[in-house]
C-alpha cells in the first residue's frame, strides 16, 4: 500500500516536471532574449531614447508608445537596422529628426533588442523570435 | 551630567568645524604667484587662471559675449546636435540642472557646439527649442572652429577636436565646467554620470551661497 502511494506522487511528480520544463523553454528563451536585448539596448539605443524609454524633449522619441510599436510590430526590424527620417507622430506628438541606423547589429541581435523593448517601459508584447526577424528585414522598403 | 554637557560642547565644536570647511569650492587650473605691494609692504599673492573674453553667435543669431555672463555664475560645455553618443546623455542631464535654476538670473548655462561647419544659429535654435528650452538663459553657441577649440583647450580644459578616424568626425569630453562671477573654474563634472550631475547641483547652491550670500 505504502509502496502504491509512492510510486504515484513519484510519477505525478515526473509529469509535472516534464510539462514544467517544456513551458519553461519558450519562457526561458524568451528572458534570454530579454536579458541579451536589455545589453543591446544599453549600448546602442539609451543614450537617445533613455534608461527609462522616455526619450528626451521632442529631439528623440520615446519607446511608450504602446500602439504606435504594435501597429508597426513588422516594420520595427528594418526601422532599427536601416534608421529613420521624416515625420513621425508618436503619442500624438510629431517628431522629426533623423535616427541613423544599425547596420552592424547581427539579424539576432536585433531580434533580442525588440523583445527587449516591446516587453518594456510599460509594453508588454511578448516574443519576438529569430525567423520571424529574418522575413521582417526582407520585406524592408 | 558633568561627562553629558563635556561631549555636547565638543559635538557642537567638531560639527561647527566641519560646517565651515565645506563651505567653499577650491579653484581649479592653472595658477601663478604675483607680488605686489601693499601698504607699502611687498606681498606675494595668486593670479588664478581665468577664462578670457569671448564672443559668439547664439540660437537666436545674436552677437554674445562673455559680458553677458558678468555677476553670474553659469555651467559650460561642448557638444553638437548631431551627436548620438554622448550628448543626449549629457543634455538629458542638463536638462535638470537648467530647470532647478530655470529663471534665476544669477544662473546661466553655455553650450558651444564643435560641429562648426553643420551648426549654425537657426539648427542650434531648432535643438533648443526642440530640447525644451527657450529664452536666453541657455545660450546655445557658434563660433569660428579656432575660437571654440581654443577656448576648449586653454581655457576650459575640455578635449575637443575633429578626428578623421571617428565615425562622425569629432571627438570631445562630456565635461560641465562650472564658472564663477569672477571666471575662474570652481568645477568640473562628468556630464554623462548621474551622481557628478548631483554633485554639481550641490556646488552650485555653495557657490551661489559664496557669490550672492543667503539672499535669494
Amino acid at each position: 500500500m505504502r509502496n502504491k502511494l509512492v510510486y504515484i506522487f513519484l510519477s505525478i511528480l515526473a509529469v509535472t516536471t516534464i510539462i514544467t520544463s517544456c513551458q519553461n523553454e519558450i519562457s526561458l528563451n524568451s528572458k534570454r532574449y530579454y536579458v541579451n536585448g536589455k545589453r543591446i539596448y544599453e549600448k546602442n539605443c539609451q543614450s537617445c531614447h533613455g534608461a527609462d524609454g522616455k526619450g528626451l524633449g521632442t529631439l528623440y522619441p520615446p519607446l511608450t508608445d504602446t500602439s504606435y510599436l504594435k501597429l508597426n510590430r513588422s516594420r520595427l526590424a528594418c526601422l532599427i537596422k536601416n534608421g529613420q527620417q521624416g515625420e513621425i507622430i508618436i503619442n500624438n506628438i510629431s517628431y522629426d529628426g533623423v535616427m541613423p541606423g544599425n547596420e552592424n547589429l547581427a539579424d539576432i541581435d536585433i531580434a533580442q533588442v525588440i523583445v527587449y523593448i516591446t516587453n518594456s517601459f510599460g509594453n508588454k508584447q511578448g516574443f519576438y523570435d529569430a525567423e520571424t526577424i529574418t522575413s521582417d528585414l526582407n520585406n524592408c522598403k | 551630567m558633568k561627562k553629558v554637557l563635556f561631549f555636547a560642547v565638543l559635538s557642537l565644536v567638531f560639527n561647527s568645524c566641519t560646517d565651515t570647511s565645506v563651505n567653499k569650492l577650491p579653484i581649479l587650473g592653472e595658477r601663478e604667484p604675483i607680488e605686489k605691494t601693499v601698504d607699502g609692504k611687498l606681498i606675494i599673492d595668486t593670479l588664478y587662471q581665468t577664462i578670457p573674453p569671448f564672443s559668439y553667435f547664439n540660437q537666436d543669431s545674436l552677437l554674445i559675449s562673455d559680458k553677458d555672463f558678468d555677476n553670474k555664475i553659469y555651467v559650460t560645455d561642448f557638444f553638437f546636435t548631431s551627436c548620438n553618443t554622448i550628448c543626449p546623455i549629457m543634455h538629458r542631464n542638463m536638462l535638470n540642472v537648467y530647470n532647478k535654476y530655470k529663471g534665476d538670473q544669477k544662473v546661466k548655462f553655455l553650450s558651444h557646439t564643435i560641429d562648426i561647419k553643420y551648426d549654425l544659429p537657426s539648427r542650434l535654435k531648432k535643438y533648443a527649442t526642440k530640447l525644451g528650452v527657450e529664452g536666453n538663459q541657455w545660450e546655445f553657441v557658434h563660433g569660428s572652429r579656432d575660437s571654440i577649440f581654443n577656448i576648449a583647450a586653454k581655457s576650459y580644459l575640455v578635449a575637443a577636436y575633429e578626428d578623421n578616424t571617428d565615425p562622425q568626425g569629432l571627438v570631445h569630453q562630456g565635461w560641465f565646467i562650472l564658472v564663477d562671477t569672477k571666471k575662474q573654474i570652481r568645477g568640473a563634472y562628468d556630464g554623462t554620470k548621474e551622481d557628478q550631475v548631483k554633485q554639481l547641483m550641490l556646488d552650485m547652491d555653495i557657490l551661489l551661497k559664496e557669490e550672492f550670500g543667503d539672499a535669494k
